[in-house]
């Protein structure tokens, strides 16, 4: 019996859960026959917390603590499943047997998430039997430096993290350089709001990122490996530091390793909450203690890093990639994905979708069917608008993007990007100017101050969409964002600014129209932007039922029971409560 | 950012200095150091940070240039039950904002502070990586998925005493 460990299914309560199954397991003296594992994400958040019954894989969604009773009872005593447990197709409705048969999990290839939601991540024997430290026995007894790096060139693996650089060159390069220390450092501090692929990988198989790190370090020429990672991830943090131990004790990390002659150990650094520290340079001068202020390249980290030394630095999911590659091969990997993305991607599939929730694909698949074959098409039957890819640093892509291969140069062509994985499906319902208002006070609050076309320009720009967001904009304030964004964009010193006017171009390149209907118009036409709304009673459809009034926080609402309500306009806050509770239709937002 | 004014026991010097030892003094460390003492003192009030200063040997402004840069740090002490509102990408599509907008409403504070019974706090935060359950609310170490703004009132009973 496996059960969801991850954040996400911890917030439902999966570790009662937990408690509850082993109970029932013991209570029906089952101990010998039945096992309950504590495992990692399985990526179906949307219906956790999940439990999953090997070796038959049925798969039990939205799973209750109070429900293990019934699970050991009927699945396990008598073999019968249970079947209001079971996930429902929601088109035909009918109940899915096992995972292998559902819509989300049909057109997955895993590789970084192989053994996400397969193994104990506390349990260092179980990593080992899903061939773990293979690829490092492999490449510390076997192989030179140069064959390894070679095996990762000849793979095409990019990195991960959002800037597509070929990891295995970047490899080279560090390895080429003379030093007398050298630095690996896996990049954990995940901030792209949205994206949750690398928490999910160290907390479920933090050892794959261990194994990934001594490959590297080995191919460099380096001892030491640090982590920095952020510290809201305390789950997260908690798994890499019991893998730590637990790899230091079997000899797998430390001195001599495997009798290989070859040394190397992991630190823990942790982040403190910035954005910017994703970009290496900024990382590296977080981890000296200082603020995580980005510097030119360059000279790149390759030369001259942590503490002044040659540091190489690769995301989580690039390295959870690399034992694969060396055990299966660069041609295996090779055979997977596009002309110049390789392998496979893992994105965080959110918003409004139905199945919400973590995937990973081949490069190449296009968005239709990530949006409406793996993740089941839109909530509540609404239609589709845009999905943004790339977090901050991205674009909307639309309805003509939809059968466009997923892939890190097509996305750039569409005007968006890979980013670390985000994506983020929006409907009818969302306004595309506050959309890109938001994601610029999200730059706006994350940019380190140290550039000024960052700091000021970002500001500029987000004032700029209030305007147009509260009515006030003029035609010429479309070309003074446009232009601005182009500045911002081609001036900034790192990615960070480099990136951040991407959601202002791409939603004015593909929804101008709502851009121009909010300042000819003075009309939201999504209802979002409250300044250009209000709610209205339609006459002919309210009964008088007191609902919305009942729930009106600030009391604006008035009307006698039976009678026709009126909204006073001058008290209103557009929060919308009455139209939610409005039962017959009978609030329009005008 | 405000601050607001404390003194510190001898015994909180104290454990600062240790802390501060067990880092080696390094100035590198200032980070670790900092986790460290909010860790023990729930914020960041300027009498810690100029006791770091001293300790490492760095100036009180870079310590300050530290703490107020990186978000996890705080200078206001966070109420007995500290709220955060999820206000990732996607806890904002499926409606963070009015959430935050009824919090703010109901307990009469900015982001950032702290109901003058020392109560409760509100800040934002992004992305707990829980986008299945979004919008996501945290109260401590509980986390509240799929909150309405009619959820908000009934989160907020729990906490009544």
């Amino acid at each position: 019996m496996l059960i969801c460990g991850g954040t996400g299914c911890r917030a439902s309560a999966s570790d009662v859960l937990y408690k509850n199954l082993n109970k029932e397991v013991k209570e029906n003296n089952l101990e010998d026959e039945v096992q309950v594992i504590t495992t990692g994400c399985f990526g179906f958040c949307e219906k956790g917390p999940i439990v999953k019954m090997i070796p038959d894989n049925t798969f039990y969604v939205s799973v209750k603590p109070e429900d293990a009773a019934e699970i050991v009872a009927e699945h396990v005593v008598k073999g019968r499943k249970v079947e209001r447990l079971l996930y429902q197709d929601p088109v035909n409705k009918e109940h899915i047997p096992d995972s292998k048969h559902m819509g989300f999990y049909k057109k997955q290839i895993r590789i970084a998430l192989r053994n996400c939601g397969l193994i104990d991540p506390e349990n260092i024997d179980e990593y080992l039997a899903a061939d773990g430290y293979e690829a490092m026995g492999k490449v510390l007894l076997e192989m030179t430096p140069e064959q390894a790096i070679k095996q990762i060139i000849d793979a095409g693996l990019r990195g991960r993290g959002g800037g597509g650089f070929p990891t295995g060159i970047k490899w080279q390069i560090a390895s080429k350089v003379d030093a007398d220390q050298k630095y690996v450092v896996c990049n954990a501090d995940e901030g792209d709001p949205g994206a949750f692929m690398d928490r999910s990988i160290l907390e479920g198989d933090p050892h794959t990122i261990l194994e990934a790190m001594v490959i590297n370090g080995f191919c460099i020429g380096a001892t030491k490996g640090l982590i920095y990672i952020r510290a809201e991830y305390p789950l997260a943090i908690h798994r890499l530091k019991i893998a730590i131990n637990q790899a230091r004790e079997y000899g797998l990390l430390g001195t001599d390793i495997l009798g290989s002659g070859f040394d190397f150990d992991v630190e823990i650094r942790y982040g403190a909450g910035a954005f910017v520290c994703g970009e290496e340079t900024a990382l590296i001068h977080s981890m000296e203690g200082e603020r995580g202020e980005p510097t030119f390249k360059p000279p790149f980290p390759a030369q001259s890093g942590y503490l002044g030394k040659p540091t190489n630095v690769n995301n989580v999911e690039t390295f959870a990639s690399v034992p694969v590659i060396i055990n299966k091969g660069a041609k295996w990997f090779s055979s997977i994905g596009t002309e110049k993305s390789k392998g496979t991607k893992v994105f965080a599939l959110a918003g409004k979708i139905n199945n919400v929730g973590l995937i990973e694909v081949p490069m190449g698949i296009t968005l239709r069917e990530v949006i409406f074959e793996i993740g089941g098409g839109i909530k509540d039957g609404k239609k589709f608008k845009a999905v943004q890819t790339g977090g901050p640093s991205g674009g909307c892509l639309t309805e003509k993007h939809l059968d466009t291969p997923i892939d890190f140069d097509n996305l750039l062509a569409a005007g968006s990007m890979m980013g670390s994985g985000g994506m983020i499906v929006m409907d009818e319902d969302d306004c595309m100017v506050a959309v890109a208002k938001f994601y610029l006070e999200f730059t706006v609050e994350e940019s380190c101050g140290k550039c000024s076309p960052c700091r000021i320009g970002n500001k500029r720009l987000h004032e700029l969409l209030g305007k147009v967001t509260k009515g006030q904009a003029g035609m010429e304030d479309l070309d003074n964002l446009k232009n601005l964004s182009l500045v911002v964009r081609d001036t900034s010193l790192c990615g960070l600014g480099q990136t951040s006017p991407n959601p202002v171009l791409s939603t004015m390149d593909n929804f101008m129209e709502e851009y121009v209907a909010h300042i000819e118009d003075h009309r939201c036409p999504s209802g979002v932007c409250k300044d250009l709304i209000r709610y209205e009673v339609i006459p002919e459809n309210c009964v008088g039922c007191t609902a919305c009034a009942r729930n009106c926080p600030v009391n604006c609402i008035s009307g006698e029971r039976k009678q026709l309500h009126v909204i006073d306009q001058s008290l209103c806050i557009k929060c919308g409560a009455c139209l939610e509770k409005c039962k017959f239709n009978a609030i329009a937002v005008i | 950012m405000t601050s607001i004014k404390v003194k510190l026991k001898d015994s909180d010097v104290q454990q600062l200095k240790e802390v501060a030892k067990s880092f080696g003094n390094a100035s590198g460390e200032l980070i670790n150091v900092l986790h460290k003492a909010q860790e023990i003192f729930g914020y960041l009030p300027a009498e810690v940070q100029e006791v770091v200063a001293e300790e490492l040997n760095v100036s009180v402004a870079k310590v300050y240039g530290v703490v107020t840069f990186y978000s996890f740090f705080t200078m206001l002490p966070k109420g007995r039950y500290p709220i955060s509102i999820c206000t990732g990408t996607a806890c904002y599509v499926r409606g963070a904002e009015k959430v935050l907008e009824e919090f703010k409403r109901i307990l009469k504070v900015p982001v950032g502070e702290t109901t003058p019974d020392g109560k409760f706090s509100i800040t934002c935060l992004r992305c707990v990586g829980a986008c299945g359950l979004a919008p996501v609310v945290m109260v401590g170490d509980k986390t509240y998925g799929r909150v309405t703004t009619d959820g908000v009132k009934d989160i907020l009973k729990e906490y009544s005493e």
